[in-house]
């Protein structure tokens, strides 16, 4: 790729998307992708230390066999607001509106999305929903779960259940603006000679994450508000004693929350397949199959939600369909994994921390992906249905994959967002402790749920007590893991070396602009004139 | 699209500063609105699958439901509606001829007919209310299985809300159209304004061609279950 005139960089401190303005008004009113991106960063990160507190009172609470922390009410509380805050407010924003905006654009070789005002709504009504749910958090919480089944949710909850769904209503509008940006974006914005098959693979991913997002969440707003109806009015939309039907709402909130699943992961993919291609140094194996089968989950991802229904009064022929549906999805995942793993053979490997952060994602999302083939049999999911199994499992593709993906990722562009670098000694050295914290997290959990430990419950018998404190032991090494990064991170964004533009001798447009980017991003429209990953050539003949 | 409108005249182009052209920008606002409409469809269609599922589940109930809804009024607005629309149409062609003080005109005309649609409307929920037939503590309905008679009329204020609701806001819309064309902003090269809104209004039309049917007329001529 080849940018027309490649800007020199000023004597002093260049002007870029950072230092160009400056107060607070400047970036709250901000319409600069990049900005908003930032003020995603922040915002997710404060929602990911929130959710990370429930998580620590739950891993505190079941390392003893009876329920000595906290009541069984209030353990209801705080596994419902760890997954609402993780699921809407960090898994569902982290990647595509922190890396997604500040790159999109770049990667494109387009000064903006295509609705900078709209990006900034977003990032509002994000704000909005958190703070409605923050709000009812401090209130008391709420205790239906995060999936807000009916009528618990509806009838008998006494939590502040009606201001928490508002939230995540307003959540949802916010991803669905994102989602539409995105897509309005990769249509019209692209480079001249950006063509669809030369786009980067982080694209496709995106494209396919915001394609679900379109057309997912408004379905979970209508049950959201049938809900509110139902428990305002007191009429029975979804309550059985008034002619209701409670699976009508199961069905209404898995049509949306489990394509939700792929919006949290197909980021992910699109993560690990940059970070695969640079830091082996070769183009993927298989440009198309990846690119195809991001587009293949996005669609499929509509057609299985009722795997989670196997033990409600669906029927039977329709969970045969749904259980076969959900094995073929594996097909796509399955073709990403196969050929990341081709990409490396015979590649230059380099272990910087982004590449091991996504070698662990494979290793984790192979075993979370497996297991979910698990759970797609209907008569396994029978015996493995609310236990620990699940909990394992969604854990393995949420944290170990999305969350890992989105680290690498953070530390993959941290360079290009931040124009600052950081140390990678300890960058590699808490990916590591991430790896084997989760690992120590999480596996018991596999052998807890086999063995029949059901999910949401705050005491246990004893003969499941090693187990649960080898998973309180490895949450809290998880804990530091994360904990390492935001340290030297923020040290390194006022205290590191300047970056320089392409610290990784990547290829894609993002690496042909300054470390940290002007305001316009390019000084004028860049001309490609080649495939991203040109890995072949050397440096000299790209630039 | 357009040669002669580039950055350098920003000041009085509508051409914003993430686009290279005016052309880039039509298909951006359109492809945009076509996708907002596709969220729309989904949203509407929450509903449309919840009332079909109760309506197959209760069909007296919600047959006796449907004959309290006043279908005169349905009939009246549901012609209202579709002039409405073509109204807009004109509009939309207006604008695209350049022809500012016809697209005021004509959105006047489409801005007055939601208004009326929007009159009855509340004058039908004025007269349910009457009846006592809105759900929760005015509920009075006393007849069988009330709590199904009273699901339909859930269905029914929820999705005419929601539609009601869409009407507001693409009056609003409409009020920036007229604005614009006051300002004599509309020409050969830049109508997308009033294209973009035109889609939105069409399709709150549609919606309410679905609603007109599924709430007032099928479930009043429901006979009970057909034996052979």
């Amino acid at each position: 790729m080849r940018i027309a005139s490649q800007p020199t960089y000023a004597e002093k401190v260049p002007i870029n998307y950072l230092n160009a303005e400056h107060g607070l008004k400047s970036w709250l009113l901000t319409v600069d992708h990049k900005r908003i991106a930032i003020l995603y960063l922040l915002s997710v990160t404060a929602f990911f230390l929130v959710g990370g507190l429930f998580a620590l009172l739950i891993r505190l609470e079941l390392l003893t066999p009876q329920g000595d922390l906290v009541r069984s009410d209030v353990y209801n509380r705080l596994f419902t607001m760890h997954g609402i805050v993780m699921i809407f407010f960090f898994l569902i924003p982290s990647i595509p509106a922190v890396l997604g905006n500040f790159i999109i654009p770049i990667m494109l070789g387009a000064r903006d999305l295509a609705f900078p005002k709209l990006n900034l709504l977003s990032w509002y009504l994000y704000m909005i929903g958190g703070i409605l749910t923050l709000y009812a958090v401090l209130a008391g919480g709420v205790g239906t779960g995060w999936t807000f089944y009916t009528p618990y949710s509806t009838v008998y909850s006494n939590s502040h259940v009606m201001v928490t769904a508002i939230g995540v209503f307003i959540t949802g509008f916010s991803s669905i603006l994102t989602g539409l940006n995105f897509i309005v974006t990769t249509h019209t914005m692209r480079a001249p000679g950006l063509t669809w098959s030369r786009m980067p693979l982080f694209m496709w991913s995106l494209y396919a994450t915001s394609l679900i997002q379109v057309l997912g969440t408004p379905v979970l707003a209508i049950a959201i508000l049938l809900v509110g109806i139902e428990r305002l009015w007191g009429v029975g939309i979804f309550n059985p004693a008034l002619g209701g039907d409670p699976v009508l709402f199961q069905h209404l909130f898995w049509f949306y929350s489990h394509p939700a699943v792929y919006i949290m992961v197909l980021p992910a993919f699109g993560v690990i397949s940059e970070l695969i291609q640079n830091f082996s140094k070769k183009r993927i194996f298989g440009y198309k199959f990846v690119a195809g089968a991001s587009v293949a989950i996005a669609v499929y991802g509509f057609l299985v939600w009722g795997h989670h229904m196997f033990t409600t009064t669906q029927s039977v022929y329709a969970g045969m369909i749904f259980s076969f549906l959900s094995f073929f999805i594996a097909i796509p995942s399955a073709i990403k994994v196969f050929n990341w793993t081709a990409t490396l053979y015979q590649g230059s490997i380099s272990y910087q921390t982004p590449m091991l952060y996504a070698i662990g994602f494979i290793g984790l999302f192979v075993i979370g992906g497996l297991t979910g083939l698990y759970l797609a049999t209907m008569g396994v999911d029978i015996h493995v249905h609310d236990t620990y199994f699940v909990v394992a499992h969604f854990h393995f593709i949420m944290v170990g994959g999305s969350v890992l993906a989105y680290l690498g990722g953070i530390h993959y562009w941290w360079p290009k967002i931040s124009g600052k670098m950081y140390p990678d000694g300890w960058g590699r050295f808490s990916a590591l402790v991430v790896f084997v914290g989760f690992n120590l997290t999480f596996l018991p959990q596999f052998i807890l749920g086999y063995l029949g430990m059901p999910r949401r419950y705050h005491a246990y018998p004893e003969e499941f007590w090693v187990l649960n404190v080898f998973s309180t032991a490895g949450a809290s090494i998880l804990g530091v893991g994360y904990f390492l990064p935001l340290v030297y991170l923020i040290w390194s964004w006022f205290y590191g070396p300047e970056a320089p533009a392409n610290p990784w001798q990547a290829r894609g447009l993002e690496w042909q602009v300054p470390s940290p980017p002007p305001t316009t991003n390019f000084p004028a429209p860049p001309l490609v004139t080649q495939e991203t990953y040109e890995y072949s050539l050397e440096e000299a003949e790209v630039v | 699209m357009s040669e002669t409108l580039t950055h350098s005249q920003h000041g009085t182009s509508p051409l914003q500063h993430q686009f290279d052209d005016l052309g880039q920008q039509w298909h951006a606002n359109t492809i945009g609105m076509w996708l907002f409409l596709a969220t729309e469809i989904l949203f509407f269609g929450g509903l449309f699958v919840s009332y079909l599922v109760y309506r197959s589940t209760y069909p007296e109930a919600f047959a006796e439901a449907s004959r309290h809804m006043d279908v005169l009024a349905g009939t009246v607005n549901t012609a209202v509606l579709i002039g409405s629309s073509l109204m807009m149409a004109l509009a939309v062609q207006s604008a695209q001829l350049g022809a500012n003080k016809l697209v005021q005109r004509f959105t006047l005309l489409t801005m007055f007919l939601g208004t009326v649609f929007l009159v009855i409307k509340v004058w039908e929920y004025y007269h349910k209310y009457t009846e006592q037939l809105i759900p929760g503590a005015n509920f009075a309905y006393e007849g069988a299985m009330r709590h199904q008679v009273e699901m339909l009329f859930v269905f029914y204020f929820v999705m005419t809300g929601m539609h009601a609701l869409h009407m507001f806001i693409g009056l609003g819309l409409l009020t920036y159209i007229l604005i614009l064309a006051r300002r004599n902003a509309f020409s050969r090269e830049y109508f997308f304004p009033a294209e973009v809104v035109g889609l939105y209004w069409h399709f709150v039309d549609l919606v309410w061609i679905f609603l007109f049917p599924l709430l007032y007329l099928i479930g009043a001529h429901y006979q009970g279950p057909v034996h052979k």
